[in-house]
This record gives structure tokens, sequence and C-alpha cells, in this order.
């Protein structure tokens, strides 16, 4: 039948028959002299254990293959044997620089299968601890990627600001990373009351920051030759490679899951989309800058519109007695210890949410049986998939270039492997 | 053209403000190419495989409690609510696509399930959505689906010489072997 022969990805960049390994020509293999390479999976600039098998027709790549899975733990065959209270540590764990984007994620799936509504306060304050997270993710990637290319001074002041942003999570959840501070129905404890403040400094600060990275980059020669027209990705290209986040806004693409798809209060604030059309690295790295302007933006106005009242769901059957009652009341104490212990059981289904991490379309597939514990637990990681990209945007580039390319897909192989 | 014209279209549920579109695991090609081009689902978000053995039954590897109660010998279990409704086969392969760039009638996003049994083959859709290569080997490296018409369909996660598929309903937690156990 003529409508089901496969087809080939003709009139792309993309590699064939595979789309994500790089060969070598069979002209090339006999004729030049090839040196295959092994990058990885032990290198700083891998961010993480990636592994890279190239072949080099002198300085220019001619083939590339990733290698991946030193970093596998099993977080998703973990989660099915806890009871969906204890699962939620595992979540941010994966993605352990956009920590809280993944348990919102995971979160935010057991609330839709419970049916539970989030009181608006703990909404608010998720959507502002979300964009202080991808404020923190984007500082480590540009401090790490610029670091790669040679830039050693973003790294001191980009850590600056981060460390402002971990001390904010801190005093919000006693935990600098993985902070684990929602909870099914809303939030773990209530906000404390010299967050505000302390805040409210720091978005007066952020964007003058950023100008000061812009600063130390935008004119730097190395930067800019190293950067401009390296690792090209078209728009086309990156839909079928299902490229998410700043990779594709950075190819020319308005897709941003806070617009498409409005979740927490995100219809709420006003914020822009930094959409750049080259798809270069030059301008991921712009769509980086950008969106921390824009985080911060966000940040100010969920700060202002902060509604008050309760910070997690008034639901016996799956949220914990509040603190106080464990002293007075021997039923809670006894509630409290039953669904610690023994879990609350969660209606059978299955449902799929998206969120807009700070890499792009992160995705938890989460499956119930009716019973106590996941019965399936899957992230959609945005680097796993964005690590599909590094041979399309290798295809006839220089060796020197792919530190700028693989950084520039910000990926975190805690959560490529998971 | 709407969700009925897919090809091979088993059924279409609806659950949690998501449509699920159950397909016929033979017909796959068939129906992402329809979706694909005529329906403009242009973005496979994710491609993921659940394994349903022991759903609602006896209790297996990871999974204690049953239809029919709770094991009291192991603290932490709580009895299923209620007998879960049965699945038509042990595996189920689901590709969650997504319109990004063109538009067409029928929801955004699109939950497709093809249901499989062990050891029975789907064909591969790398062809048609590229970015399906790294999730079909990573179904096959843990679930052990087979993406026939798969250009390089090996192990992603787990080193080259692993045997058996982790992620699978069956196989053991802290499933390496031990020297110097009790039995020895």
């Amino acid at each position: 039948m003529a409508a089901t022969q496969p087809r080939i990805y003709e009139g792309t960049r993309i590699p064939s028959p595979t789309p994500t390994i790089l060969r070598v020509p069979d002209e090339l293999r006999e004729s030049a002299d090839i040196l295959e390479v092994n990058f990885g999976p032990n290198h700083p600039s891998t961010h993480g254990v990636l592994r890279l098998i190239v072949q080099l027709d002198g300085e220019s790549v001619v083939g590339l293959q990733a290698v991946i899975g030193y970093l596998h733990t099993g977080f998703e065959k973990s989660m099915e044997q806890k009871t969906w209270w204890k699962a939620i540590p595992y979540a941010p764990r994966m993605d352990y620089l956009a920590f809280q984007a993944n348990e919102y994620a995971f979160v935010a799936a057991v609330e839709k299968l419970l049916g539970i509504e989030v009181p608006p306060k703990a909404v608010w304050m998720r959507m502002l601890l979300l964009e202080l997270n991808r404020i923190h993710s984007h500082l480590v990637w540009l401090g790490t990627s610029a670091l790669e290319l040679g830039a050693i001074s973003p790294f001191w002041y980009t850590f600056r600001e981060r460390d402002r942003i971990l001390d904010l999570f801190e005093l919000v959840a006693g935990a600098r990373m993985h902070t684990r501070y929602f909870q099914i129905g809303g939030l773990a404890e209530d906000i404390p009351s010299g967050f505000f403040d302390q805040c409210r400094e720091f978005c007066e600060v952020m964007p003058k920051a950023v100008d000061q990275y812009e600063a130390m980059l935008d004119q730097n020669p190395i930067w800019l030759a190293r950067t401009k027209g390296v690792g090209v990705l078209s728009a086309e290209d990156a839909i079928a490679l299902g490229q998410s986040g700043p990779v594709l806004r950075g190819s020319g693409v308005n897709w941003d899951l806070r617009r498409a798809e409005p979740y927490l209060a995100y219809g709420q604030v006003e914020f822009d989309v930094p959409v750049k059309q080259n798809g270069d690295v030059w301008d991921r790295y712009k769509v980086h800058m950008d969106e921390m302007r824009e985080s911060t933006r966000i940040v100010r106005q969920a700060l202002d519109g902060l509604p008050p009242g309760p910070w997690i769901a008034d639901d016996r059957k799956v949220v914990l007695p509040p603190r106080e009652e464990l002293h007075t009341s021997m039923e809670s104490l006894i509630h409290h210890f039953k669904l610690v212990t023994e879990g609350f059981t969660v209606p059978e289904g299955e449902v799929y949410v998206a969120v807009e991490s700070a890499r792009g379309e992160l995705g938890c597939y989460v499956c119930s049986d009716g019973g106590p514990r996941p019965w399936r637990v899957r992230f959609r990681a945005p680097s796993f998939v964005a690590l599909q990209a590094t041979a399309t945007c290798m295809s006839d580039a220089l060796v020197a270039d792919m530190i700028a390319v693989v950084g520039s897909l910000d990926t975190v192989m805690g959560e490529v492997d998971r | 053209m709407s969700l009925a014209s897919i090809p091979g279209l088993v059924e279409t549920m609806e659950a949690h403000g998501e449509t699920t579109v159950v397909v016929d695991a033979a017909r796959i090609t068939e129906a992402a190419l329809h979706l694909h081009d005529e329906l403009g689902y242009d973005f496979l978000s994710d491609l993921s495989a659940v394994d349903y053995l022991g759903w609602g039954e006896e209790p297996v590897a990871g999974y204690w409690g049953n239809a029919w109660g709770r094991d009291l010998n192991i603290p932490g279990t709580a009895a299923l609510s209620r007998t879960p409704e049965p699945k038509p086969k042990r595996f189920a392969v689901n590709y969650h696509l997504l319109r990004v760039a063109a538009s067409g009638e029928g929801p955004q996003r699109l939950r497709v399930q093809a249901w499989l049994d062990d050891g029975e083959p789907v064909a591969s859709v790398v062809s048609i959505w590229p970015t399906a290569d790294w999730h079909e080997r990573e179904a096959w490296d843990m679930m052990g689906i087979r993406f026939e018409g798969h250009p390089n369909l090996v192990r992603i996660l787990m080193s080259d010489d692993w045997a058996g598929h982790p992620h699978r309903k069956d196989y053991p937690i802290g499933g390496e072997p031990v020297r110097f156990s009790d039995a020895e």
C-alpha cells in the first residue's frame, strides 16, 4: 500500500536512516584518514556523564553518536514501589537543576487523577517557585556553558544570583535543592513571612544581573565567533525531532506551554515568550537570557497577586492533618500515621500532564490501578529528547563546536537517564 | 477530518479531559501517517509502554495490594478500592501526540494506544516522527517491546549485555544476582 510506505527525512538535515546517528559517508571512509574519538563519559563539559563517539576528518566532525545510560537509576521503577506520598521526592532528583518542575509535574498528575482542587494561594506560590527555579536552572546553564567556551567570569556572577535563589528555597522549604515543598493538594507548609521581602529584593537585583551577564558576553568577539551560526537547527527539524523549550523557541517556533495550555495561574499574569529565528547556539543563548527577565516579571506579579487563604486543600483523605492537631487529637494522630505508612489510594486511570520546565516540555504520565502505589510513572524528559538533536546540529560542524552545541541543548544527564 | 477517520480505530475514550484513541497495533503505521499528515499531529511528545501484568490479580513482584484485600504480612499495603477494569493485552504502547505548528479539528493533545502481547512486534514510527528513535529504544530496553523497522533498535539505558527488561512487572527489584546470600 502506497500510504503505508515509511518515509525518510528528505529535504531536512536530520541524518537518515537513524535520526540520532551521523554516519561517516562511505566515500570519505575510504579516502580520508578518519580518527575516532571517545568524548566522555567523564568529561567536565558533558554536563554529567554523556558519551559521544565522534569520527573526525581533521577538525571537522563527519560522524557522531551519543551514548547515554551512565546515570540510569531506575527512578520510574522505584516510584512504582512507593506509596503516592513517598514517590514525590523521586521526581525532583531527575532534573537536579529545575527540580521543582519535575516535582510539580508529578504532583499535578496525581491531583488530576484525584480530581482535587488546589487552593489559590498554593497555585500562585507554585508558579512563583517554578519561575524562580527556571531562573536558577538558566543561571547554572549560562555559567557552565560560558565556562566551557572559555568565559570564566560569567560563572562567578551567575552563581552569585543562584545562591540568592537557593537562599529563598531554603527559607521556604528548609532545603536548598530538592525541596519537596509541593504536596498533593497544595504546599507542604505555609510560606514564611520573611520570604516576600527577600524575594522582592531578588526581583530588584535580577534584571540588572542579566544586563551584567550580557555586558560580559554580547560584545565578546570569542563568544560571538563560537556561537553565531553554530549548531543550526531549523524549525521543521526541531518539531520533527520533538524539541521543546528554549531549543524550539530559538529555532523560531513560538511555542510555550505556559501560553499554549496555561496551567497554574499563567493565564492571569503578563509575560512575553521570547522567540529567535536562526536556531543557532547564539539564539538559544538569547532565549535563555530573555526568559530570565520574563521569569522575574512573573515572580514580581506573583508576589503582588498571591491571594491569602489556606495553603493546602482541605481533603483529609489525602492531606495530612494539621501539625497542631497531632498534640491534642488521638484520631488525627492515627490518621497521620496511616496516611504516612499506608498511604492513600488514587482512582484508577491514566493521565499525561505536560509542564514547561526550564528545558521544555516535561511530561509526566501516571497510571493508577486504584491502589496505594502508582502502577506506572513515566517522565517525558526534555533533555532526553534534546540530545537526539545533537547529530542534526552537528552535521558539517567542527569538533570545537561540539562543546558549544551540546551545551546549548541544555541537557541534564540525571533527567536523560532517569 | 475527525478522529473517526483514523485507520484501524478500535475505540475512543475520554477521561480527565484527555482523549485516548485505541488503534489496532497491526495498523499503527497507517494510523500514524494519517494522524501526522491529515490530522496535523506534527509533534510526538512521548512514546512509552506500560506493563499490565498482574493488573488487579495475584500480587507480582513490586506489587502487593490486590483485588481481594491487603496482604497483612506486608505493612504499607492498602487494599484496592475496587477491581480495576481488565485490559485487553499485557502491554500498552502510548503515543502522546500534540499539534505545534499545524492546526485541525479535534483535541490539541491526543493519546494513541496500541495493545500488544508479550513478544508481539509493532511497527516503528521513526520515519514519521524522528523523535521516536530513542523513545522506542527505551521501550525496547526497559519493556521488551519490539519495534519493527526501527533502524537501530539496541539497548539505550542498560548496558549492551544486560539480560531481561527491567521495567517489566515480573522483573524483580534489586534484580542483580548477589553472591553469598543465605541460600549458599
